[in-house]
């Protein structure tokens, strides 16, 4: 298993100009990025939705890297988004699984069947065309310039250490300092979206 | 077409006219024809799910991206995307338009049918505008409702109230 922010950290170098959806990641990466405006933090919105999201995202803008770290108990809520992104195919489209095999928000309940699902077989049964699996740190790094570097659809699978949190949801730390209609605004800026274009 | 129905023509043309980049849908089975006209309309990308919440966060990247699409869906598959409704469209203040097959709606007599129940009360507890479309003559209101979710930046609803006898002609 590795740290979720040590995964991330890894990825850093690789990001390029990519848009980066860190589902429940983002508490940790708007630590590491250095560059906001392309990143969408939304905290969680609605569960299970994030690579819908991410995958609406990669199909309006098809010419940028979109990079998605998704979560195993949000896919689990939405196995047959997997069926959609694979039909649809986004080449942009690169989908990252932080699997802890618990609800950490809730406290640390182990989500159904927790560790025996494959979920990058998952994925490779749904149509994505590339798919892998990493729980070792020095694995997931020696693999990242290749994941990247080739077109997506691409599912990669990583274990992650569950970092619980049991404080009562008004008493956690608000990590992100952007509502998520500004988060997105500013999307909208850095990609010279104009204003009437996204809200016509 | 007679104007006492609505024909798939005319609702693929409010689409176009509106500036439709991707109809986000789940088919049903009077929209048949309409899908064989949207596949052949090459302004359109078609991106099927397999259950309703799924549009909702879909729509919301889309519109994120700097695209316009349409929710195209059954008024049993609304009520299942409760959730991604408020938290991926009205919390991210998406103005995206969801054409809603009515199900069960009549005019005439007493529905039987528990998916058109409990419809509007549904759209109004998620505090939804919403504009009944029955046939040709009622199409412009397809247009308002385009205009009323880029105003308020909020969903608004068009239900087709013609399912048993139009698309499947």
């Amino acid at each position: 298993m590795m740290r979720i922010a040590d995964a991330l950290a890894a990825f850093k170098p690789y990001r390029g100009d990519a848009i980066v959806v860190p589902g429940r990641g983002g508490k940790f990466w708007v630590e590491l990025t250095q560059d906001p405006h392309l990143d969408l933090p939304l905290g969680d919105p609605a569960m299970g939705g994030h690579a819908g999201f991410a995958l609406g995202l990669a199909l309006a803008q098809p010419n940028r890297k979109v990079v998605l770290f998704d979560s195993e108990g949000d896919i689990l809520m939405s196995l047959g988004m997997l069926t959609t992104i694979a039909e649809q195919a986004p080449a942009n489209f690169y989908h990252f699984l932080l699997d802890n095999e618990v609800y950490a928000t809730t406290g640390g309940q182990p989500v159904p069947n927790a560790k025996n699902v494959k979920y990058d077989k998952l994925a490779l049964a749904a149509g994505y065309p590339r798919a892998q699996a990493f729980d070792k740190l020095d694995d997931f790094d020696r693999a990242l310039p290749q994941v990247m570097e080739k077109p997506g659809p691409v599912f990669v699978a990583l274990k992650v250490y569950p970092e619980i949190e049991n404080a009562p949801i008004g008493q956690r730390r608000r990590w992100n300092t952007r509502s998520r209609t500004q988060v997105v605004a500013d999307l909208q800026q850095k990609l010279g979206i104009a204003a009437d274009e996204a809200t016509r | 077409m007679s104007e006492a129905s609505l024909s798939p023509e005319t609702v693929l043309a409010e689409m176009t006219k509106n500036g439709v980049s991707h109809i986000v849908w789940l088919p049903d089975s009077e929209t048949n024809w309409l899908y064989l006209l949207m596949k052949a309309e090459p302004s359109l990308t078609l991106v099927g799910v397999s259950r309703e919440g799924h549009a909702c966060s879909i729509a919301s990247g889309l519109a994120a991206g700097g695209a316009r699409p349409m929710i195209l869906i059954q008024n049993t598959g609304l009520q299942e995307s409760g959730d991604s409704l408020r938290g991926w469209l009205l919390s991210m203040n998406v103005g995206v338009v969801m054409m809603v097959g009515y199900r069960g709606w009549t005019r005439h007599g007493v529905t039987t049918d528990t998916a058109a129940t409990y419809t509007e009360p549904f759209i109004n507890a998620y505090g939804l505008q919403y504009y009944l479309v029955e046939n040709d003559a009622d199409a412009p209101r397809i247009s308002v409702a385009f205009k009323e979710a880029a105003k308020t930046n909020k969903p608004v609803v068009v239900l087709v109230g013609d399912e048993f006898h139009g698309f499947n002609r």
